[in-house]
């Protein structure tokens, strides 16, 4: 079966580069073909290099607290680029200060996001929803 | 004594330098005007009877030539996404000393095709896709190309999945598959594009352009004119076997028409405080800057510069300043005379040319405040280390001020986020050998670079002013 390709990233003005590191070992090592896009990534990074490398799905990843605010606006921007459906999922420090996480994967999936993960969310639990999403354990 | 003869088939000029191989020496150099009309040999021997005169006459033991005659190599691209394939294919036909007329990315429309065909291009790049990744765009852009009846020469260096269905759509053309431009994201991988491109050059694009007449005359016409600077520049930035280069460099070539400014540097990013953005770019780079030139595009300077930098610049006031460029306008061959308002409208014209070529082909900074600090995001190449600078065009090697010109590549505190070098040395290419030299180096790379460590001359020393 040919690989699914992700494309992942931090999002915004965050540097927090070791959590990246670890997320690409750990996909790479369930099988996924890993585009890395590294730190401070903006939303038209992602969206260019899922073009260009036919993703079948984007991983964002945020540690600062304003993800939010640079998540904002992802599904459309998806959506007009012609990545229409492209399954969008989120994890990490998503908000500022101590919410709820219901309320906050609610508003993550408002904005279109197909899924959210609170902070120490250990990778199996990511890659297990992915290949959740990408229909690859029927394939299998 | 074992004289090689170097041909350089300009656009305006065919000139002719004579080396002697053995005393590793420049015996003399020459030009005439290029005859493509008729006979571009009729220049040839124009040019070689003004050597001769110089020389005595010579034997040739070989005799090369470069052209960018008759428009130069004039191609057309298309990629996917505009910043990355699309930009790879741009990167690769500048580096092959092409003269890019248009670049495409996404799917072509049919309007975009009426254009193609409008331009009727020496060759066309196709691209898109990295490998294993988007087939749509490039196999739909075949399939546009083979609806037509266009008689150009195609190469193809797009996702390799897709690579020979282009060629199956693009049956009974001439097609060329060649390796992806951009294999993974990413990664930048040009040299087996811009190879093709210049075998294409050799094979086919020298019969079409009127020149196989002169290739009795020589032993061939081996690359378009750039892509020999480039391989001079390149040899003496790196060196050879038994002979040093001077280091990484900059070099500028202020035409009439356009400004083509090479770099040959890393260029990536220093400290691990600066986080790269965007696509990485190659280490031997080229950029043309269409709108800025001394001539044909002098108002293409005065609109990047400002008339204001111009007149500061010339000590000339507003109404001198745009009645001179009107008259450049209306008659392009005009010299300036010594002393005369011209020259010192061409000396800030040339200064506004570099300054702005060097600026847009050099990379920026830029700072942004993160919860860790101060963080600096860098995008394109950053040449503040770089210590050598190479000038060559007619408009800078005939004036006397050429060290003050070239000083406006150097970094300035009015634009601190522009990566230009802080200060460097300035070489001058007085008896406009680059060409040749890039040429000689396919066959005697050491001659070559000695004697463009021998005749470029050494014209001081600049720093960033603070002004």
């Amino acid at each position: 079966m040919k690989k699914k390709k992700l494309v992942m990233g931090v999002i915004g003005a965050d540097v927090h580069a070791v959590g990246n590191r670890i997320l690409y070992f750990a996909f790479t090592e369930a099988g996924f073909d890993v585009v890395n896009l590294g730190v401070m990534v903006s939303q038209e990074e992602y969206i260019a290099a899922a073009i260009e490398s036919a993703a079948d799905a984007i991983v964002v990843s945020s540690l600062y607290g304003q993800g939010e605010l640079d998540c904002r606006g992802m599904r459309e921007k998806c959506d007009e680029a012609g990545l229409k459906g492209i399954p969008l999922v989120v994890g990490g420090n998503i908000v500022i200060g101590k919410q709820k996480f219901e309320d906050v994967e609610k508003r993550f999936k408002a904005m279109g996001f197909d899924r959210a993960f609170p902070p120490g969310t250990p990778p199996e639990t990511t890659i297990q929803a992915l290949k959740e999403l990408l229909h690859m354990e029927e394939e299998a | 004594m074992k004289p090689v003869l170097l041909i350089d088939f300009g656009s305006t000029f065919t000139k002719v330098t004579a080396v002697d191989i053995e005393g590793e020496r420049l015996l003399g150099t020459a030009d005439s005007y290029t005859t493509i009309e008729t006979d571009v040999g009729e220049g040839l021997e124009n040019a070689l009877k003004k050597l001769h005169a110089q020389t005595g006459p010579l034997h040739y033991a070989a005799r090369y030539a470069c052209s960018s005659a008759a428009g130069g190599l004039r191609m057309v691209t298309s990629g996917l996404v505009p910043e990355l394939t699309a930009e790879a294919a741009y990167q690769a036909s500048l580096g092959a000393g092409a003269k890019v007329l248009k670049v495409f990315s996404f799917q072509l429309t049919e309007d975009d095709i009426a254009e193609i065909l409008q331009i009727n291009p020496d060759i066309f790049l196709l691209v898109g896709g990295t490998d294993g990744g988007n087939t749509e765009c490039i196999l739909h852009n075949a399939r546009m190309l083979a609806a037509t009846n266009f008689d150009f020469p195609v190469i193809i260096a797009g996702n390799r999945t897709a690579a020979r269905e282009c060629e199956r759509i693009l049956a009974g053309h001439e097609v060329h598959i060649c390796e992806n431009v951009m294999p993974k994201f990413g990664t930048l991988n040009i040299e087996p594009a811009r190879q093709k491109i210049r075998e294409i050059f050799l094979h086919r694009i020298v019969q079409a352009k009127g020149l196989s007449q002169a290739a009795e005359l020589i032993s061939g016409i081996l690359m378009p004119t750039p892509s020999a600077v480039m391989k001079a520049m390149r040899l003496l930035a790196e060196g050879c076997e038994g002979e040093s280069g001077i280091g990484d460099l900059i070099a500028v070539d202020v035409g009439g028409a356009t400004t083509d400014i090479y770099s040959m540097a890393d260029g990536m990013p220093r400290d691990a405080a600066t986080v790269y953005k965007g696509l990485p770019e190659p280490y031997d780079k080229r950029t043309v800057e269409g709108d800025i030139g001394m001539r044909y595009s002098v108002r293409g300077i005065v609109e990047a510069a400002g008339l204001s930098r111009i007149c500061q610049l010339s000590g000339l006031d507003k109404s001198r300043v745009e009645e001179l460029i009107d008259q450049l306008c209306a008659a392009p061959d005009t010299l300036p005379a010594p002393g005369s308002d011209l020259e010192k409208l061409d000396f800030a014209l040339s200064s506004m040319a570099i300054e702005t070529a060097v600026t847009r082909h050099a990379g920026s900074m830029e700072e942004t405040y993160t919860l860790m600090g101060l963080t600096y995001v860098q995008s394109g190449k950053d040449l503040r280390s770089v210590r050598q600078i190479i000038v060559t065009g007619g408009s800078l090697i005939r004036t006397r001020r050429t060290d003050e010109i070239a000083a406006h590549a150097l970094a300035s505190p009015l634009a601190p986020m522009s990566l230009r070098p802080l200060k460097a040395d300035i070489h001058v290419d007085r008896k406009y050998i680059i060409a040749a030299m890039g040429l000689l180096s396919e066959y005697a790379p050491q001659t070559a670079l000695r004697i463009m460590k021998k005749e470029l001359e050494y014209n001081g020393h600049s720093e960033q002013k603070n002004s």
